[in-house]
């Protein structure tokens, strides 16, 4: 018993990184709709910006600032952010599939980067040394895991409240209305460009505060853990749960993420033993069947976006209009 | 160095057929195909089949060719696996692309190449094996071109570059003085008013898929003579054979050859200054340094 729970809080707290991910994701695509094809690089720059400015000293690889944690973690965020505005920079006034290859660009240079510059990330060993904040207090056990899956959860409830308020503000309106007709926004004296670039920026510090989180849980990063699946496997859930909803989203991050840890365990159980070598190939079949099923299917995702009204007016009787 | 230049060039050759069909499918389906790559590891493992077979069927066409490693029946299975890679590419637009396209905008199409590049992938990988296969197993000798600077070159590699070009040069031929050719740049330019002049823009669509999976095949095949055949090969492809349309400019079909010759000489090149574990990340530098400097390539123009 103690066991399946311990194992749900390992789950819960995954899972909830990746929500935190599918969020910042939602606001890029589902708001402004800005393909991003390399989800992985700004993960994986808030990941390991987060552990090589908290680590300790270690030999072989930079690091070792010992920063406070918090500030460790803004600065994985930052350089996620940083990221971001040169690769929007340079694309973002182009045709929109340059930045959809551009980021997929972004993504494999920053795996191989991080796999060969062993001076400053560790090569193929990735970065070790990390110490969890708190751990003197809370020891590593069980208890660890319960106040650090609180902990994503307070994280992600920030991030939803804050891309909720975001999304009903003036701005947020400028985003649809840019997504829905560039033409029309830029005629009303907004600037697209500048705009779409904050939202992107902004979308990638969400993925590199996820990419943290998650650095920080395993205190470990390695290249295994910027591979281009996982752009799969966030895209697979945004789109599973509705972009332009947040809750949906976070929806998809739980119902995807548990559906691959199940076909994993499954395939591990019961596919016979020659197949064992397969299960990845299996998994990946499937979740990019997930993404081109739910395109042809049900494009709006399980849970759609909500028409906002930013400034619901006086009733006056408009219902019977619709 | 005279080396590198060389080797770019020839990994040039096959960068350069991919491109042309992905530059064409951009430019009139106006979407980033993710999956283009993965019509060239199709391509290559058919390819790999009918060479079996035809191997099987008659031992006389498993001679090899003269100082070729490749033999009469893997030059069959060329023709052949340029058709049926195309064909698989016109059968994947009509079940996948086609329905996307009919119900979401561009940026869908742009992802559901991800989801498609994902499944063709993992499934060549569950069919065929993780591991590489080779055409043929016996060691292709190199030839010494001179000694100093020593510069090595296989047969198979002069074949590879005399047969893209012999293709690039038939498909010029066909863009530039048919009808067909015609109407192909009539429907990129603008497909509604090629339709009024009574261009099939379903047939033309087909055809770009005909065209860029039968140059992929090709592409493919070369990739795999000259290093092996992988399931992922595709996944190894997809930048470098962008960056190439990048260089050249979205749409230009000789802006594309251009570009994969570009890209490959360089990715040769940086050879010379870089450890070879940063090749991978040479096609990337070479996007941004084409967006900073010239955004719409060398042949490319602006468009919305």
């Amino acid at each position: 018993m103690i066991g399946f729970i311990s194992y749900l809080v390992f789950f819960s707290t995954v899972a909830a990184i990746l929500a935190i991910a599918v969020l910042g994701l939602n606001l890029q695509w589902g708001n402004t709709g800005l393909f991003n094809g390399g989800i992985v690089a700004s993960f994986g720059a808030g990941a390991y910006g987060t552990l090589i400015l908290g680590g300790t000293p270690q030999d072989g690889h930079l690091g070792g600032f010992e920063l406070f944690y918090p500030l460790a973690l803004a600065g994985g965020m930052a350089f996620a952010g940083g990221l971001a505005w040169v690769v929007g920079r340079l694309t973002l006034r182009l045709r929109h599939d340059y930045l959809a290859i551009a980021t997929f660009g972004v993504a494999v240079a920053f795996e191989n980067v991080m796999r060969n510059a062993t001076g400053v990330t560790g090569g193929a060993q990735g970065i070790r040394g990390f110490e969890r904040p708190l751990q003197n207090l809370l020891g590593s056990g069980f208890s660890y895991n319960l106040v650090f899956l609180v902990a994503v959860l307070a994280f992600l409830a920030l991030v939803y409240v804050f891309l909720e308020r975001l999304t009903v503000s003036p701005f947020g309106r400028l985003l649809r209305a840019i997504r829905e007709d560039e033409t029309a926004a830029r005629s009303l004296g907004k600037s697209p460009d500048r705009v779409r670039l904050a939202a992107f920026v902004t979308g990638s510090v969400i993925i590199g505060l996820a990419g943290g989180l998650y650095g920080t849980f395993y205190a470990f990063v390695s290249p295994q853990d910027v591979l281009p699946i996982l752009t799969f496997q966030i895209w697979a859930m945004l789109i599973v749960g509705g972009a332009g909803n947040n809750r949906g989203a976070m929806a998809g991050a739980f119902l995807i993420w548990g559906a691959w840890t199940f076909s994993g365990w499954a395939l591990s159980r019961f596919a016979p033993v020659e197949a064992q070598l397969y299960t990845g190939s299996i998994q990946f079949v499937l979740i990019g069947m997930v993404i081109v099923g739910m395109l042809l299917w049900r494009p709006q995702g399980l849970f759609p976006e909500r028409l906002v009204v930013s400034q619901p007016g006086v009733d006056t009787g408009n219902k019977q209009r619709d | 160095m005279i080396q590198h230049l060389v080797d770019g060039i020839l990994v040039g050759s096959f960068l350069s057929l991919g491109a042309i069909g992905l530059t064409m499918a951009m430019h009139i389906l106006r979407f980033a195909n993710f999956s283009h790559a993965e019509l060239l590891s199709i391509g290559a493992y058919c390819a790999l089949v009918f060479d079996k077979v035809f191997e099987s069927l008659s031992p006389v066409l498993a001679t090899k060719i003269g100082p070729l490693s490749m033999t009469g029946a893997l030059a069959i299975s060329i023709i052949l696996s340029m058709a049926a890679t195309g064909l698989s590419a016109v059968l994947i637009d009509r079940f996948i692309f086609q329905r996307v396209r009919q119900k979401g905008e561009e940026l869908s199409m742009v992802f559901a190449s991800f989801g498609m590049a994902l499944i063709i992938r993992n499934v060549i990988g569950l069919i065929f094996g993780l591991s590489g296969e080779l055409y043929s197993n016996e060691i292709a000798f190199a030839m010494v071109l001179s000694r100093d600077p020593l510069l090595l070159v296989k047969p198979d590699q002069v074949f590879v570059l005399i047969a893209a070009l012999v293709l690039m040069f038939a498909l010029h031929v066909v863009l530039s003085r048919t009808t067909f050719g015609y109407s192909l740049r009539a429907v990129a330019e603008n497909p509604r008013l090629a339709q009024v002049h009574g261009i099939n823009l379903k047939r033309m669509i087909a055809a770009v898929w005909v065209i860029g999976g039968g140059l992929g095949a090709v592409a493919g095949i070369f990739y795999g003579l000259s290093f092996q055949i992988t399931p992922v090969m595709g996944r190894d492809l997809v930048l470098p054979i962008f960056a190439a349309t990048i260089v050249g400019g979205i749409g230009s079909v000789y802006g594309a050859v251009l570009g994969g010759f570009i890209v490959g000489i360089a990715s040769n090149l940086a050879l010379v200054i870089l450890p070879s574990g940063y090749s991978p990340s040479v096609p990337f530098l070479m996007i941004l340094a084409v967006l900073l400097v010239r955004p719409n390539g060398l042949f490319g123009e602006a468009r919305a």
